[in-house]
């Protein structure tokens, strides 16, 4: 329990938060690569802040932000009754903008990379915008989608700084893995951090290896 | 009648087209790059940000230069992509199928087909959306002549047995005049005529037409043979083309480009060229500093010839001097 819980906890966030980019990330990445609007960089450097930005900026801004006195915890706090902050709803919105970035990135590389010809020909054969984008841009973008996933399900899995600053560490709440190595090595349990962080490792190995072998699988067809 | 009215302006392009067309055959629209052909083609199917209905809601086929075909689809799954978005079926699968020469290849993914056989596809599906009318933008330009040759007969099908009209852009004449009815010239965004194929390519007057590209279209029927050729009967006069061609009574289309016809004074009597007709001056117009488009009547047919003003002005050509027009080559749809 010791060992899996916090596990357990940080796949949990990483499942909720790439189900949840995905869903919101891929109208992201879409407008981003259709559209020719002037202020196109500003909404992609807005989108890519979190990679160059330190966790703690981050961390410290969302902290605000979702705390009760802050513009989206009051209203959440009106709306439920307990707070973002120290709450695993709390880690997963921090995660989602943290991620942001790694889920709509290859999304957009992909949709980009995809002939304006096709969307056409699909139009003229009766489809609709919506039509089309499902039935020809999402599968013919289907390694974007991979990557995109697997970005995104792995850099929450391994995030640290905004974690601390958002959800604590509070246990089967916000005690995500990261937060229980780092707590280990403090206590000198070398023993348990190693544990957790060997599992890490072997984790994020499939996981990165898993979607190495599939981009291949796709791109012999 | 189809009308097409389209307006629209580009940084330093406006194409302004007001015309009619049949609604039955094939409309060639002609003209030289830049002309404005594709974004004439690109506004009647609602590819232009000019307002209006959206593409998937106009019910018009498009058969783009590229075939770009679905990659992730079979060509089935292409074929049927427009089919089951129809809003009826008018057109027969398996005869656009039989038609295109496709049957085949309809397991196949698009990756594995040549460039001819997949124009093929996309024109399939284009045709089984069931369009009231189709676009052909260049559908034979990114082949090679090779396989241009082989899917020229596949148009000629198409051209036979649809009964959807069609509009096709092309920049090669010859291609224009083999597969066309009606033919649309543009010039910088304009019309600069519009009319029955072979009343527009006998035109001295038209820009577009008078360099390399002039040459009349005209029917003849094949009645003979002899040597390897075929006697071809027009009017009141006769064509020798070589090549084998059945004489079954119907008439064929052949081409004869200005630039293969010239004209003497008097009989030539030692010369290679095989067909030598009477004819009439019925207009000599200048073209450049160079060069004059001379039409001429034969049999009850028109006849061009690219001639230098200098040769003009040495046989003292004027309408209605009776002249021999010597044709060196004839073009024949089969």
């Amino acid at each position: 329990m010791n060992t899996f819980g916090p596990m357990w906890l940080s796949i949990q966030l990483a499942l909720v938060t790439t189900a949840v980019l995905v869903v919101i990330g891929t109208p992201i990445a879409w407008w981003l690569s259709q559209t020719k609007l002037r202020f196109k960089p500003a909404v992609q450097a807005v989108v890519a802040m979190p990679i160059v930005l330190p966790p703690t900026v981050l961390g410290f801004y969302l902290l605000i932000l979702l705390g009760p006195d802050g513009a989206v915890g009051s209203w959440w706090v009106q709306l439920t009754g307990s707070a973002l902050t120290f709450s695993f709803t709390g880690l997963v919105i921090a995660s989602c903008v943290y991620s942001l970035p790694f889920a709509v990135q290859p999304m957009q590389n992909a949709f980009e990379s995809l002939p304006r010809q096709q969307l056409e020909r699909a139009w003229t054969l009766g489809a609709s915008r919506l039509d089309a984008f499902l039935s020809i841009a999402v599968p013919l973008s289907m390694r974007g989608f991979v990557s995109g996933i697997v970005l995104s399900f792995a850099h929450t899995l391994g995030e640290f700084g905004v974690v601390l600053m958002v959800g604590g560490n509070i246990p089967g709440e916000t005690r995500v893995v990261s937060i229980a190595i780092y707590d280990h090595v403090e206590s000198l349990n070398y023993a348990a951090a190693h544990q957790m962080s060997l599992l890490l490792i072997g984790f994020a190995f499939v996981v990165l290896a898993g979607m190495f072998v599939i981009n291949r699988r796709w791109s012999e067809r | 009648m189809i009308h097409l009215r389209h307006k629209l302006s580009k940084r330093d392009f406006v194409l302004d087209v007001d015309i009619q067309v049949p609604d039955t055959g094939i409309t060639g629209v002609f003209g030289e790059s830049g002309s404005g052909k594709t974004t004439l083609l690109r506004c009647i199917a609602g590819l232009e940000q000019e307002g209006g209905l959206p593409a998937h809601k106009r019910n018009i086929g498009y058969v783009f230069q590229e075939p770009g075909l679905f990659p992730h689809l079979t060509v089935r799954g292409n074929i049927e992509y427009g089919a089951r978005r129809a809003a009826a079926q008018r057109i027969d699968r398996e005869s656009v199928v039989d038609m295109l020469g496709i049957g085949d290849l309809l397991e196949r993914k698009p990756g594995s087909l040549s460039g001819g056989e997949s124009q093929r596809v996309a024109i399939a599906a284009a045709l089984l959306r069931s369009p009231d009318l189709v676009l052909m933008d260049e559908p034979l330009a990114s082949l090679d002549r090779k396989r241009k040759d082989e899917l020229l007969p596949y148009f000629d099908r198409l051209h036979d047995e649809l009964s959807v009209p069609v509009i096709y852009v092309s920049h090669d004449i010859e291609e224009i005049s083999r597969l066309c009815d009606h033919l649309v010239l543009l010039d910088n965004g304009r019309v600069a005529a519009s009319g029955d194929l072979l009343d527009v390519v006998s035109r001295v007057d038209v820009p577009v037409l008078s360099g390399r590209n002039a040459g009349v279209v005209l029917w003849a029927t094949p009645v003979d043979h002899e040597d390897g050729l075929t006697k071809f009967n027009f009017g009141d006069g006769d064509i020798w083309v070589a090549g084998r061609f059945e004489a079954t009574g119907t008439p064929l289309r052949l081409r004869i480009a200005a630039n293969d016809v010239s004209i003497a004074r008097d009989r030539p009597t030692s010369t290679t060229i095989l067909n030598i007709l009477c004819a009439t001056v019925e207009e000599v117009h200048c073209v450049d500093t160079a060069t004059a488009l001379v039409r001429l009547g034969a049999g009850n047919q028109g006849l061009l010839a690219r001639v230098t003003n200098r040769s003009v002005r040495r046989l003292g050509l004027k309408p209605g001097d009776q002249v021999f027009a010597q044709v060196k080559s004839v073009t024949v749809r089969h």
